[in-house]
């Protein structure tokens, strides 16, 4: 029980002390940062409290691919607080808070490597545990692929949707560029695009002058 | 204190809610800080079901728990297209320069 408190203390305080940077700090870049502080450590509390699965998942999908498109993003606008460019600056100021952040993530994640074999009493497993037999992913497997497979599909359509509105959203014609025209490949027809021509003996053929 | 109960989530939860709401209020930089704080809340909506979810011995709180995390993502990258089309349109995105609407 006393690993539990400790545990939980450990990462709820980097957990507000994060959230608070996010909404706090002046950069953006140092926001994205805190957020992904942010992410992980409420992804180590899910381990530890027995939900192993989501807890990589949080990882996974929002550190990975939520917090690391917010950096581009934030990267690519060139927002007005980053005055000095993010290529020629020397001087960037993002080094240190980035490596700060990424000291905090590794204890972290030590932490919850050494910590996992106090993951039994964390809670009274008698009547916590759903069944000690399968594991976490199992046993969301199961329930996931079964009860709420419809809404397992819906929630596939909604990433599809949010993939084509994202890329309709950014979609720019540029001038210069040449691009595939399925129409004109189909509608082509050999009588207008082969040419039977008399070569000349010793001439050759001018072709697309 | 020494012993942590569902209340202690809860309490996170809140916290952490009440700070992505703070963010979106007190924000006078861009609106990307704007989509962090949904981040920040839809976060915080998350701690909530996984705590139930392991008090009462139920993984309905976990799948839900997915669902959401699918939203949130598609949230933020249907946002940050909106924020780049308009920052190439507009050529800024902080708070104030938006008032295209007059709102």
């Amino acid at each position: 029980m006393l690993a539990h408190t400790i545990f939980f203390y450990f990462f709820s305080i980097i957990t507000v002390g994060s959230a608070l940077m996010v909404i706090a700090s002046k950069n953006t870049v140092h926001a994205v940062f805190f957020l992904i502080l942010d992410f992980i450590s409420v992804g180590c509390l899910f381990i530890m409290i027995g939900a192993e699965f989501l807890g990589m998942i949080m990882l996974i999908v929002y550190v990975g691919a939520v917090a690391v498109l917010f950096l581009f993003v934030v990267m690519m606008l060139n927002v007005a607080e980053q005055k000095q460019s993010w290529f020629r600056g020397l001087k960037s100021t993002h080094i240190p808070v980035g490596l700060i952040v990424s000291i905090i993530i590794l204890s972290e994640v030590l932490v919850v490597i050494g910590g996992w074999k106090y993951k039994a009493n964390f809670i009274n497993t008698d009547s916590i545990v759903i069944d000690s037999n399968f594991s976490n992913t199992h046993q969301l497997g199961s329930v996931l692929y079964t009860d709420y497979i419809y809404l397992f599909q819906i929630a596939g359509i909604i990433l599809l949707l949010s993939m084509i509105g994202a890329i309709v959203l950014t979609y720019r014609k540029r001038e210069g560029v040449k691009r595939q025209s399925y129409i004109n490949q189909i509608s082509r027809e050999s009588k207008t695009s082969v040419d039977v021509v008399e070569a000349d003996f010793n001439a050759g053929v001018k072709i697309d002058d | 204190m020494i012993n942590i109960e569902l209340g202690h989530y809860l309490a996170l939860g809140g916290v952490i809610f009440l700070l992505g709401v703070v963010g979106i209020f007190l924000n006078r930089k861009n609106v990307i800080v704007i989509l962090m704080s949904v981040e920040l809340i839809l976060l915080s909506v998350n701690i909530n079901l996984v705590a139930f979810s392991t008090y009462s011995n139920e993984i309905t709180g976990q799948i839900f728990t997915f669902f959401i995390l699918t939203v949130a993502a598609a949230e933020a990258a249907i946002g940050l297209a909106i924020i780049v089309s308009y920052y190439r349109n507009k050529g800024s995105i902080r708070v104030q320069d938006i008032n295209e609407m007059k709102g």
